[in-house]
């Protein structure tokens, strides 16, 4: 929802990245107020994914130049425990399995170091299950996920319901959803952007990072933008998604 | 008689520890005692150049002169309460020494006798199977320990037994070093099956040599689980041995788990010796610091049908040295042998150290074994992926090696000891963190 005296909670400005010497982002600008729905789309190695996880903190790559400001803090001062306790969220576009770490036992102790920072109390193994059992039903999971190892044996579309699940525990201000689509059938993709659209509230944002028009069919995004070389070529409304998927990527790419 | 000053080499650490004091014994005992004796002092401590013993520097053990004990401490229930596994038949032992007060013998049902050795050495049983398969007349602490064991476990279980039996040692502190030599003895009649833990604590930080050896007989169809639990002090030595026959259609399992000690070496032999017999092993050296961990596994399958199946898992930081040899042997005439063994290592810092040597020995077709062997670091993207949850470097690190570990932990069929097992983990990897190898 567009609302141009919501609060800015991540201003992007001239940000450029490398990963191993080699420049992936060459620039990119972007604003995202509380409120807002951002979808960022474009071929395969425009640097979309390369953004999402630059705004993480992934350790490959390196932040060359510009700026992030995320809630007034300087994202690339912070390492990325940091920027998770301070409200950033990063879906992975390829969860990864943790044999030996059962999911439950992840997820009290994510939430529990986020109580902390807040000032909260944390939660015991049994407050914490009443707080789970709510949760799981935002990503209809099947409860004994909870005791498995993390993604361990999870097909992919439970893998990227998990992620949301975590989403969902955590509550972040801003989450950035790395191609969360990608090998999900029809029914899961209707799930877990069920499940985005239920956590969706005026406070908080969503950045979704996809190559496919397919998953703003349910998650409608208020911004459209299009990366292209490392850059945002083009932004506009939902109707440019409309359009990218009727013309393909090409023209914008020409005009570049 | 005993010497204060420190032994400037190891001959004169050797030579302390045969100064050690002579114990009770009944004539049959006698002559083995003597016999181990005469091997110990042939033998002496191995040489570096001796193979099984090249990757382990013993140099640390050799500053230190072990003293005799000679008088004992008197712990209570509270001083051992964290060791303590519920509803387990319980014998303990400080310093070498059996503690009757401490000991919890309720649980025995019939069929199963958990006694201190001293007690049964006039059973013929005993007689009958001690030290008939440890090699003390080729390893020299196997021989020192048979000469200078003070006390031991009897376990004798001739049906099912439930509750778990567990064989508490604990080591205390003292003025000067000393050496104790536990000592182990189990039988398991045809059919029985038991779950027996083999536990070496440390108490308080003492300065010790712990020299223990373990026989374990399984006649046929017999099912044992069998878990042996190396928490010593961090300036303490642990050299173990033991040695397990497999009857036929017989059932062993064990999980070895070594933790503690500055300097520690497990070795373990399994011998196949009736058809169709099945061994697991399984193993996890966990260690930081300057702490060494070597563990010694020999399966040998002498006979047809033989299963084996060996998970070993060494974790390494600081400037830890963990050390894995395990070897299967099929010996000619045991066609149909299916064996695997698998070592997987985790190196946690740059300065730490891993050897691992599977080795498969065969003399026989018609025979299906596999092996291989993997060393690696902490998964760099499962540890962002902590990050990004908000979890810290220190603990994100801690959760996925605990992890490495749950993998063998979790398999030790006594819920207690799982547990308890996991807080010393997670406790020893904070402490080391903090500088040094906490309790």
């Amino acid at each position: 929802m567009i609302n141009q005296d919501s609060k800015i909670l991540l201003e992007v400005k001239n940000l450029k990245a490398e990963v191993d010497g080699v420049e992936i982002l060459k620039g990119v600008d972007l604003t995202v107020r509380a409120g807002e729905v951002h979808a960022i789309m474009g071929i395969n190695g425009s640097g979309k994914s390369t953004f999402s996880k630059v705004l993480a903190g992934h350790p490959d790559y390196a932040v060359t130049g510009g700026s992030a400001i995320f809630e007034g803090k300087d994202l690339f001062a912070l390492a990325p425990e940091e920027r998770a306790r301070a409200g950033v969220f990063l879906a992975f576009q390829y969860p990864v399995e943790i044999p030996g770490v059962s999911n439950s036992a992840l997820l009290r102790l994510a939430y529990n170091t986020l109580q902390t920072e807040r000032g909260l109390e944390e939660l015991d193994p049994l407050e914490f299950d009443d707080l789970i059992q709510e949760k799981i039903k935002v990503v209809e999971m099947d409860p004994s996920f909870l005791g498995r190892s993390v993604n361990e044996g999870f097909s992919g579309g439970e893998k990227k319901r998990n992620e949301i699940l975590q989403m969902a525990v955590l509550e972040p201000r801003l989450a950035i959803l790395d191609e969360t689509d990608s090998g999900l059938d029809i029914d899961a993709l209707r799930i877990v952007a069920k499940g985005v659209n239920t956590l969706l509230t005026p406070d908080n944002a969503v950045v979704m990072v996809t190559h496919y028009q397919r998953l703003l069919n349910y998650i409608v995004p208020d911004y459209v933008h299009v990366m292209d070389g490392g850059r945002i070529v083009r932004t506009g409304g939902k109707d440019l998604a409309l359009e990218l998927e009727a013309r393909g990527y090409d023209w914008l790419r020409v005009a570049a | 008689m005993t010497m204060t000053s420190k032994p400037e080499t190891k001959e004169q650490c050797f030579e302390q520890l045969l100064l050690g004091k002579t114990v009770k014994s009944e004539v049959w005992l006698e002559q083995i005692r003597l016999e181990a004796l005469a091997h110990a002092k042939a033998l002496n401590f191995p040489s570096s150049r001796n193979d099984d013993w090249r990757f382990t520097d013993l140099s640390a053990l050799f500053t230190h002169g072990f003293q005799a004990v000679d008088s004992y401490a008197r712990l209570t229930l509270q001083d051992i309460e964290k060791f303590i596994i519920p509803g387990a038949i319980r014998l303990v032992f400080v310093d070498g020494s059996y503690a009757a007060e401490l000991s919890d013998l309720t649980h025995a049902g019939t069929g199963v006798t958990v006694a201190p050795l001293t007690d049964r050495f006039e059973d013929g049983k005993v007689e009958e199977n001690f030290g008939r398969h440890a090699p003390y007349k080729l390893d020299a602490f196997v021989a020192l320990n048979t000469n200078f064991f003070e006390d031991g476990a009897w376990v004798h279980v001739a049906r099912e037994t439930a509750a778990p039996i567990h064989l508490l040692n604990v080591a205390t502190k003292r003025d000067n070093p000393f050496a104790i030599y536990p000592r182990c003895m189990v039988v398991m009649e045809a059919a029985s099956r038991a779950t027996l833990i083999e536990d070496y604590a440390g108490l308080d930080d003492g300065v010790y040599f712990s020299n223990t050896v373990t026989e374990v007989v399984l006649q046929d169809r017999a099912q044992l689980q069998h878990v042996r639990v190396q928490r010593e002090d961090k300036n303490a030595f642990h050299v173990g041995h033991s040695s397990v026959v497999a009857g036929k259609d017989s059932k062993y399992a064990s999980f070895s788990i070594a933790l503690g000690a500055r300097i520690s070496r497990h070795t373990l032999h399994v011998k196949q010796q009736g058809e169709g017999a099945e061994i697991h092993l399984d193993g996890l050296a966990l260690i930081g610091g300057r702490q060494i961990a070597d563990t010694h596994t020999l399966v040998d399958h002498a006979v047809p049908r033989g299963k084996s199946v060996q998970l070993h898992k060494c974790i390494a930081d600081g400037s830890s040295h963990a050390i894995f040899s395990g070897k299967i042997m099929v010996h000619v005439g045991a066609t149909g042998t299916d064996s695997a063994q698998s070592s997987r290592n985790l190196l946690l810092s740059g300065k730490a150290h891993i050897d691992t040597q599977p080795q498969l020995e065969i003399f026989n077709d018609d025979v299906s074994c596999k092996h291989g062997a993997t060393i690696g670091q902490i998964d760099m993207d499962a540890l962002f992926f902590l990050k990004s949850r908000g979890l810290s470097e220190e603990r994100a690190r801690n959760l996925l090696t605990h992890a490495f570990a749950a993998e063998i932990i979790d398999k030790i069929p006594v819920p207690s000891l799982v547990e308890s097992l996991g807080r010393t983990i997670l406790e020893r990897m904070n402490g080391d963190r903090a500088g040094g190898v906490s309790k």
